[in-house]
C-alpha cells in the first residue's frame, strides 16, 4: 500500500482540510499501515454478502408499511423550534436583523 | 450496596436509593448534597482533569427544586437530587459543549439533549461536563484538546476513552452517576480500566438527538454508576422511543429495577475463543477466568462458542466510523457555530478553520473516511467493510441461539501509561479489539469491575446480550455484583 504525496492533497481537499507539511508527511505513512491494516478484509470472500445497512433489520421481507413505520413517517408541517435567534446570536458571526442570518465570505463573483 | 445506610459526610458511596431517604428523612438537603460534591470537585479535579465545565447555575437551581419539592411534600421524581456528570459531547441548555475540541470552543447549546432532558425531568442534578477525547475519538482520552484526564486508580495512567472523564468521575466519588457515550467501546473501556459498571445500550434504545454525531450507525448514549442498580435506574430514565430521533426504536422498555434480582440459574454463557487469544494480558485473563467461575457457581453454564469473524471487527469499524464520522463532521466550517478563521473565499474560511480547530486525531480520520468514500476506492473499502460488518453481525445472531449471553475480557490489557500509546494510532485501534464487534452488531452490553491486577489497575469483565435484552444484561450483573465478583 502506497499513498503519495498527490493523495494526501486530493483527500484534504475533498476534506476541506489545511494540512501543513508536517502533516501532509505523517498523514501519508500512516494512512498507508492503517490501510494496509484494513486489505486483511479481503482474506473473506463476501461475493453472496449484502451490506449492513440497518442494524436492527429482522431477517423477513420488508414491506411498505413495515418500511414507513420504520421510519417513522410524521406529517409534513413545519414547526417553530424558536430558537434560531438564540442560534444566530452564538454564531462566529451571525447577524441578528430579522431575519437574522450567517455572514460568510462571497461565494458569487459578479 | 444499594440497601447500606446513608453514608457519613464526605464519603463517596452515595447511591441514588440512599440519595432518597436522606432527602425523604430531612438528613441532608439536595443543595447540601450538591455543595459536597462541587467541594470534592474542587479538592479532586485539579489532579484528575475529569470535568471541563461546572454547570453550578443550573445544578442549585435543580436542588432548589427538589428541596422545594420535600417541604411542600410533593412526591419526589426517579433520580431527585442525584449529583450527575454528562459528557461534553451532549449538548447541554446554557453549558458550554465543546466535544473535547478546540473548533467548539466557548460554543453554549440553546437546547439539551433527548437524554439530557430526560434526566433533569427526572429530578438530576448536573454538576457540569466531563473530558473526553475530541469527537468522541480515542481510547485513552489523550486526544482531548483540553488535556488528557487521570485515571483515578493510577494517576500516571490513562482512564480510557472516549468518556474518560465520566468513567473518572464516578470511580473518584466527584458523580453519584454519569453519561458517556460508545462507538467502538467508549463507554465500557474506560469502565473498565477505571472499574466502574458501565452500560452501552442497544443501538435505537437511547435517543440519539442533541449527541455531537461522531459515527450515526454506531453512536449510543448510555450510564457510568457505582452499582449496578443505579445503571438500570438510570437506563429506565433514559431508555424510549424519540420523534427527534428517527432510529430511536418503540421498543416498550421495562422496568430494569424490578427485573434486576431474578434467578440466573442456568443461563447460557457464551465463552468466544476468540476473545481469549493472542494480545489478551494473562493477568487480564486470569481475572476474567475467575469471573466466569464466579458466575457458574451462581448456576450459569459457561459454553464454548465460536465467532469467527472477531478479527475482522477492528478494519471493519475503523473504516465504517471513519467514512461516517468525514460525513458528520463536515458541520464544522465556521458558519454557524464555535471557532472561524477568516478566509478571503468561502472555501478558503472552511479549510483554515477545520485545519486550526481540530485536533491530529480527528484530521486523521477525517482523512481516513474521505479516502475510504472517495471514487475509486468506495468499493474497496467502504462496501467491503459494510459486506464484513454483516458477517460480523451473523456471528452474533448464531451465538445467541445457542446461548443467553456473551462473556469476554473488556479490553486486553489494563490502564497503560499516560504518553505510552499516542505515537501510533495502528496500536491505540487495537486497545479496541473486544468492543468494537458488539458496536457494529447493534446489541447491548456492559462492563463490570471483575477485580485488580498488578496492585490497583481495575480489570473489566464484558457481558453482552441480545438486541434489547438490556435486562438480562441487567440481571446476571447484579447477580455478579451480589456475590462478590466485583472484588475478586
Amino acid at each position: 500500500m502506497n499513498i503519495t504525496r498527490e493523495d494526501v492533497i486530493r483527500v484534504a481537499e475533498l476534506a476541506n482540510l489545511e494540512l501543513t507539511e508536517a502533516e501532509l508527511s505523517t498523514y501519508g505513512a500512516q494512512l498507508a499501515s492503517i490501510l494496509s491494516y484494513c486489505e486483511k478484509l479481503n482474506e473473506l470472500d463476501t461475493k453472496n454478502v449484502e451490506p449492513l445497512a440497518q442494524v436492527l433489520e429482522t431477517g423477513r421481507e420488508i414491506t411498505a408499511q413495515d418500511a414507513a413505520e420504520a421510519q417513522h413517517l410524521r406529517e409534513d408541517r413545519s414547526r417553530d423550534a424558536a430558537i434560531i435567534d438564540e442560534v444566530v446570536r452564538r454564531a462566529p458571526e451571525g447577524v441578528d436583523s430579522q431575519p437574522a442570518y450567517f455572514r460568510v465570505p462571497k461565494v458569487i463573483d459578479r | 450496596m444499594s440497601a447500606s445506610p446513608t453514608p457519613p459526610a464526605g464519603s463517596n458511596n452515595w447511591t441514588i436509593a440512599g440519595i432518597r431517604r436522606a432527602l425523604e428523612s430531612r438528613q441532608i438537603s439536595a443543595r447540601e448534597l450538591t455543595n459536597e460534591y462541587y467541594a470534592r470537585i474542587e479538592r479532586e479535579n485539579p489532579r484528575l482533569n475529569a470535568f471541563l465545565a461546572l454547570s453550578t447555575e443550573r445544578a442549585f437551581a435543580q436542588a432548589d427544586a427538589i428541596d422545594a419539592k420535600i417541604i411542600g411534600g410533593e412526591p419526589l421524581p426517579p433520580l431527585a437530587g442525584v449529583p450527575t456528570a454528562l459528557k461534553d459531547v451532549l449538548n447541554t441548555r446554557g453549558t458550554e459543549t465543546t466535544a473535547g475540541s478546540r473548533i467548539l470552543k466557548g460554543y453554549v447549546p440553546p437546547y439539551d439533549a433527548t437524554a439530557i432532558e430526560r434526566l433533569d425531568r427526572a429530578g438530576a442534578i448536573f454538576l457540569g461536563k466531563t473530558n473526553c477525547d475530541e469527537f468522541a475519538m480515542g481510547s485513552s482520552n489523550e486526544n482531548s484538546a483540553f488535556g488528557p484526564v487521570h485515571n483515578p486508580a493510577a494517576l500516571d495512567r490513562v482512564p480510557g476513552g472516549s468518556s474518560g472523564g465520566s468513567a473518572a468521575a464516578v470511580a473518584a466519588g466527584l458523580a453519584v452517576v454519569s453519561l458517556g457515550t460508545d462507538t467502538g467501546g467508549s463507554i465500557r473501556q474506560p469502565g473498565a480500566l477505571c472499574g466502574v459498571p458501565a452500560m452501552m445500550p442497544t443501538y435505537g434504545r437511547v435517543s440519539r438527538y442533541g449527541l455531537i454525531a461522531f459515527a450515526s450507525s454506531l453512536d449510543r448514549i448510555g450510564p457510568f454508576a457505582r452499582t449496578v442498580e443505579d445503571v438500570a435506574r438510570v437506563m429506565e430514565v433514559i431508555s424510549g422511543r424519540d420523534p427527534l430521533d428517527a432510529t430511536s426504536a418503540d421498543h416498550p422498555v421495562p422496568s430494569y429495577t424490578a427485573g434486576i434480582n431474578g434467578s440466573i440459574k442456568g443461563l447460557r454463557l457464551g465463552i468466544p475463543a476468540e476473545y481469549y487469544a493472542e494480545g489478551l494480558d494473562s493477568a487480564v485473563r486470569q481475572k476474567v477466568e475467575a469471573g466466569t467461575a464466579r458466575l457458574k457457581e451462581l448456576g450459569c453454564v459457561p459454553t464454548p462458542i465460536a465467532m469467527p469473524h472477531t478479527p475482522y471487527a477492528i478494519p471493519v469499524y475503523y473504516l465504517v466510523a471513519t467514512a461516517e464520522a468525514s460525513s458528520n463532521l463536515a458541520r464544522f466550517d465556521g458558519v454557524r457555530y464555535g471557532l472561524r478563521v477568516p478566509g478571503t473565499t468561502l472555501g478558503e474560511m472552511y479549510r483554515k478553520t477545520r485545519g486550526a480547530g481540530f485536533g491530529a486525531e480527528v484530521k486523521r480520520r477525517i482523512m481516513l473516511g474521505t479516502y475510504a468514500l472517495s471514487a475509486g476506492y468506495y468499493d474497496a473499502y467502504y462496501l467491503k467493510a459494510q459486506k464484513v460488518r454483516t458477517l460480523i453481525k451473523s456471528d452474533f445472531d448464531r451465538a445467541f441461539q445457542q446461548v443467553d449471553l456473551i462473556l469476554t475480557p473488556t479490553s486486553p490489557v489494563p490502564a497503560f501509561k499516560l504518553g505510552e500509546r499516542t505515537d501510533d494510532p495502528l496500536a491505540m485501534y487495537l486497545a479496541d479489539i473486544y468492543t468494537v464487534t458488539g458496536s457494529l452488531a447493534g446489541v447491548t452490553a456492559i462492563s463490570l469491575p471483575c477485580g485488580k491486577v498488578g496492585g490497583s489497575l481495575p480489570v473489566g469483565l464484558q457481558v453482552i446480550g441480545p438486541h434489547f435484552e438490556e435486562g438480562r444484561v441487567l440481571r446476571l450483573a447484579r447477580a455478579f455484583e451480589a456475590a462478590g465478583g466485583f472484588d475478586l
